[in-house]
């Protein structure tokens, strides 16, 4: 295995979920069973071929950086810049080696889920068009070397998330939903281009090589450091949209109208990773400050969407937070420096939460169908409190959803405790070496929140008993195709795949092969050093494994006592507290807030200016049209209507005529004294102030009448006299124009010819 | 009087008379015949220039295209067998005299002027169809591709143009 | 007799350029219009060819040729297909009868 051999297997990943997209968005009609079986196995022999360049770029070339560019346009020299040239590329080193296996497993089990849980779609085959769409796209996150193409699959993301959200989008909330994650996204797209051209105006290239090496030897935007630090929050403000962060992560619970599946792959393991990834991806540029930023916004992320978490009723809401609220938490891993810990968490993560959804899609599907036996349309079938002891009917899909659940609640043995667990570690170094201990406090806070919110999930779904005991017996556990991705996600979430040691992340590969990378910012700016960062690291490591522990061995207790063995009266408390509680049932208010703030700010500005308009404008237009027709007609015609206008119109008459008096008088005021020189001077004002008054009063009618009408109809006799003559040569045959033309043309000849 | 000379005035008078066939004749179906023969003889002058390529160009798309495409069109807009084939002229007196000013115009500007001659190439007259080649997939690239569009969008108007009656039934 | 040169392909071009006028603008026919435009093409032509071969123009005159026959064939496939055109409706194809829009 050599290393053109593994660029090559790279895009071949690239390009087999484009040719399934391209066979069965034109030929998916046409095929066997909608050409699901092709788009599936094309996606399995992806992820082999995934593997393989994972394994052998970890084994083979673990420390090589794997990368081939190309010069994609020459603008040749370029005033002011010089020769500027744009290279494209792809690189495959262990971040990248890594996502992609991350995004093939999850992809290419979400299309065999997909064959039993989209059973029946009338769009089955444009459905699993779009799935390789969207895996298409995030490979080119995924392996690009620069900015451009990153953008470009940016954007492809966000274009193959809108078409899977609205895949039924004759449902309003659907079109609704797609519509709303891709404007949500947009502003954050929009931050994150503005950050790609400071960029790019100040280092003349999209490369993250060239950008990083650039920074390195001191050269930074503007000369200013707070350009950087502008520029990398500006980058991450594109982080912000697509792994929904604070405040942008509105558009991520609504997107759950999707199909589930469609969740688990893009809005649970890979898409909304994508941030993740681009935070670690350039991870080397952002400044202290940057990262500082970062992590309190992954922190605010976390918490705020772990308390909404715990209120809400629907199976695929809940996830949703928590998957926002997990996506917080890397986001914070990587903002406090805990690089590999952050990108781990966005492994294991993607792992069990695809699990946790495609678990939810195998509840979801058990009811839908059990109250499609019985006819009930109007029963929600994603409504917890709808559903109860499907541990009885639905095995597989029950413990494979109890595993998830430990893991995202960080129970030892799990993956989710070991990522987790480095996390908490990284957040109180920070704390420690920063001072910020709000970071830490929340990420406790939320681990305990997230073990009790989804083992309540888990106890009211799973256990006790069903409300109907005739839809009970209708359920039953969804087919082979669906609970085999349950079984491989679930097998997936041990410790063992990651890490031998149980109880010590950094042991394990990923801490190998996954380290740090060095800060290219200038020294005074950079966050604290590897070294630093790691001693403090190592000491945070066991108060905050027990601490862990400790807070989510509290959660799960409680969220048992509550729900399970009902010592506490969840909606005793929740009425106790009922302003808290009808807060967190809102979701904190962020739509109503948006639509407060912007909806109908927009509109009170569109009012203000509609009165602007109607009253200002268009008053002054009118009257403006007004006093030009009292102007032209004089105020003899005007007098009879005895409007507004015309006594305006007299009044600036009068004034005009008085100031015209005077200024007359006082230009003809005297130098020497004298009687009749006065008299005068007097008189001949008063004669131009009456004279003036009396041209309003005719108005410009008078001139208009003899003047202009005299020059229009002498113009119109003239035309008329030489139209008359003119229209002999007017014959209507082209032919004859021809001739014209061409003795014109001689005529032109002889008198500019030069001999 | 070399043979390059007797052929230029040998195709010379070919392409006068039969374009003056084209121009008086009364019977459209002479007039397009001695058009063909008038094309031929620009083909041969072609050939006399060295220019190869654009002799077999003009006796391919003239001769085979555009005459025979004109045939066509006389046949279907003529009825051949009646006396309709002849056609009028029109004025034809001040159009012969201000044409025959234009003729005299620019004959005299063409042999008073004195033209820029580069020095003539002697031996053997190298083939052009390669140059043209390069030139076109070089510096003249772009008229090129233009070119092919606007033919592509002349067959396609030509083609929508003519069968236009259909829709107004 | 000079020998053939410049001058001489320039005048038989000027000769076949006026008849193609005279042509264009005599014949009532709309196909002998077109034929006489056909005419003028090729006079031009020849004019290009001639300069390529004696002046200084070299290929280009010959690129500029070609343009102009690809731009004849285009002009004569539209042409006559407005020709049929209007015969359909007119049932003539005398360019001085069809003057629907002059009155």
């Amino acid at each position: 295995m050599n290393q053109e051999l593994i660029l090559i297997l790279t895009i071949s990943n690239l390009l087999i979920p484009l040719v399934s997209f391209l066979i069965l968005i034109f030929f998916g009609k046409r095929l066997p069973r909608g050409g699901d079986v092709i788009g599936t196995s094309l996606l399995f022999a992806m992820l082999a071929s995934a593997l393989t360049v994972m394994l052998s770029k970890l084994i083979i070339f673990p420390d090589e950086v794997i990368q081939v560019s190309f010069k994609w346009l020459t603008f040749g020299n370029v005033p002011f810049i010089g020769q500027l040239d744009l290279h494209l590329g792809m690189v495959v080193d262990n971040l990248s080696a890594i996502m992609v296996v991350v995004v093939a497993i999850v992809s290419a089990l979400v299309h065999l889920f997909s064959i039993g849980y989209m059973k029946d779609d009338i769009r089955y085959s444009r459905y699993f068009a779009y799935l390789g769409f969207f895996t298409f796209s995030m490979m080119i996150i995924v392996i690009t070397n620069n900015f451009f193409t990153m953008y470009v699959g940016w954007e492809l993301v966000g274009i193959s998330s809108y078409l899977l959200i609205g895949h039924w989008f004759e449902k309003k909330s659907a079109s609704d939903a797609a519509i709303k994650a891709f404007i949500v996204n947009r502003i954050g797209d929009l931050g994150m281009f503005a950050g790609v051209m400071i960029i790019f105006f100040t280092f003349r290239t999209f490369s993250f090589d060239a950008i990083f090496s650039a920074i390195a030897s001191g050269q930074i935007p503007m000369g200013s450091e707070t350009w950087l630090t502008a520029a990398g929050i500006l980058i991450f403000c594109g982080a912000i949209g697509k792994s929904a962060q604070f405040p942008l992560h509105v558009w991520l619970p609504d997107a759950m109208e999707g199909p589930t599946p469609v969740s688990a792959l893009i809005h649970a393991a890979t898409m909304v990773a994508a941030g993740v990834y681009l935070v670690a991806r350039v991870f080397v540029m952002f400044t202290a400050d940057t990262l500082m930023f970062i992590s309190y916004i992954g922190a605010i992320t976390a918490f705020v969407a772990a308390t909404i978490a715990i209120t809400q009723n629907d199976i695929k809401k809940v996830l949703a937070y928590s998957t926002i609220s997990q996506l917080g938490y890397m986001i914070m891993g990587l903002g406090v420096g805990a690089y590999t810990a952050g990108f781990f968490h966005l492994l294991t993560h993607a792992m069990f939460k695809a699990g946790l959804f495609l678990g939810s899609g195998s509840v979801i599907y058990g009811m839908h169908h059990a109250l499609h036996h019985q006819h009930d349309h109007h029963t929600d079938p994603q409504d917890i409190r709808n559903m109860g002891g499907l541990k009885k009917k639905m095995p597989v899909t029950f413990w494979t959803f109890l595993i998830y659940t430990l893991a995202i609640s960080g129970v030892p043995l799990t993956s989710g405790f070991l990522s987790k667990d480095s996390i908490l570690a990284g957040t109180l170094a920070y704390g420690n070496l920063t001072g910020h201990f709000l970071i830490p406090v929340i990420g406790f806070l939320v681990a305990g929140l997230t073990a009790f919110y989804m083992f309540r999930v888990v106890i009211i779904t799973f256990f006790g008993e069903h409300k109907d005991k005739h839809r009970f017996e209708l359920i039953h556990e969804s087919p082979a195709v669906m609970t085999i991705p349950l079984i491989v996600f679930a097998v997936l979430s041990f410790f063992a795949f990651y890490s031998f040691n149980p109880f010590d992340a950094t042991a394990g590969w990923i801490y190998q092969l996954l380290p740090r990378p060095e800060s290219v910012v200038p020294m005074a700016m950079q966050a604290a050093s590897i070294e630093i960062f790691g001693e403090a690291f190592h000491h945070a490591h066991y108060p905050a494994m027990f601490l862990s522990l400790a807070v989510a061995g509290l959660g799960i207790l409680l969220a048992f006592a509550t729900y399970y063995w009902k010592k506490i009266n969840a909606d005793a408390i929740a009425n106790r507290f009922s302003g808290v509680h009808k807060f967190l049932l809102n979701k904190w208010y962020f739509d109503e807030l948006y639509g407060f703030v912007f909806v109908a700010g927009t509109h009170a500005v569109t009012r203000i200016m509609r009165w602007f308009d109607n009253n200002i404008i268009d008053g002054l237009v009118n009257n403006t049209g007004s006093w030009t027709v009292a102007f032209t007609l004089g105020y003899k015609e005007q007098w009879k209507e005895r409007t507004l206008s015309s006594s305006v119109y007299m009044t600036v008459a009068i004034l005009t005529s008085v100031l015209v008096g005077i200024f007359s008088s006082s230009a003809l005021w005297p130098e020497a004294s004298g009687f009749f020189n006065y008299i005068g001077a007097i008189a001949g004002g008063v004669i131009a102030g009456l004279l003036t008054l009396f041209g309003f009063w005719v108005g410009a009618g008078g001139f208009d009448k003899y003047v202009v009408d005299g020059m229009v109809n002498g113009v119109a006799y003239l035309s008329g006299f030489f139209g008359l003559v003119f229209r002999k040569f007017q014959t209507g045959r082209v032919q004859t124009y021809l001739i014209f033309a061409m003795f014109g043309f001689m005529i032109l000849y002889f008198v500019f010819r030069t001999f | 009087m070399s043979l390059i000379d007797i052929l230029f005035y040998f195709f010379a008078t070919i392409a006068v008379v039969s374009a003056s066939i084209v121009v008086f004749s009364r019977n459209i179906i002479y007039s397009a015949f001695s058009l063909l023969f008038t094309f031929f003889a620009v083909a041969g002058l072609y050939v006399l220039l060295n220019a190869d390529f654009l002799a077999i160009t003009q006796l391919l798309i003239y001769v085979g295209g555009i005459l025979v495409l004109m045939l066509f069109g006389v046949m279907l807009t003529h009825k051949v067998v009646s006396v309709d084939m002849k056609t009028g002229t029109l004025k034809i007196l001040p159009a012969a005299l201000i044409t025959s000013m234009i003729a005299g115009t620019l004959i005299g500007i063409f042999t008073v002027t004195d033209w820029r001659v580069a020095p003539l190439q002697t031996g053997d007259p190298i083939p052009t169809a390669k140059g043209i080649g390069e030139m076109f997939m070089t510096t003249w690239l772009l008229p090129f591709e233009v070119a092919s569009v606007i033919l592509l969008i002349a067959l396609i108007g030509a083609a929508i143009i003519a069968r236009r009656e259909k829709e107004a039934k | 007799m000079l020998q053939i040169g410049l001058t001489h392909y320039l005048v038989l071009s000027a000769i076949l350029f006026s008849l193609g006028i005279l042509g264009v603008v005599t014949r009532r026919n709309a196909i002998l219009v077109l034929m006489g435009i056909e005419l003028i093409l090729n006079a031009a032509n020849i004019n290009f060819i001639a300069f390529s071969r004696y002046g200084t123009l070299n290929l280009d005159g010959h690129m500029a040729a070609i343009f102009v026959i690809v731009l004849a064939a285009a002009e004569a496939a539209i042409a006559l297909a407005i020709v049929l055109n209007i015969y359909k409706t007119f049932h003539t194809v005398n360019v001085d009868e069809i003057n629907k829009l002059k009155e």
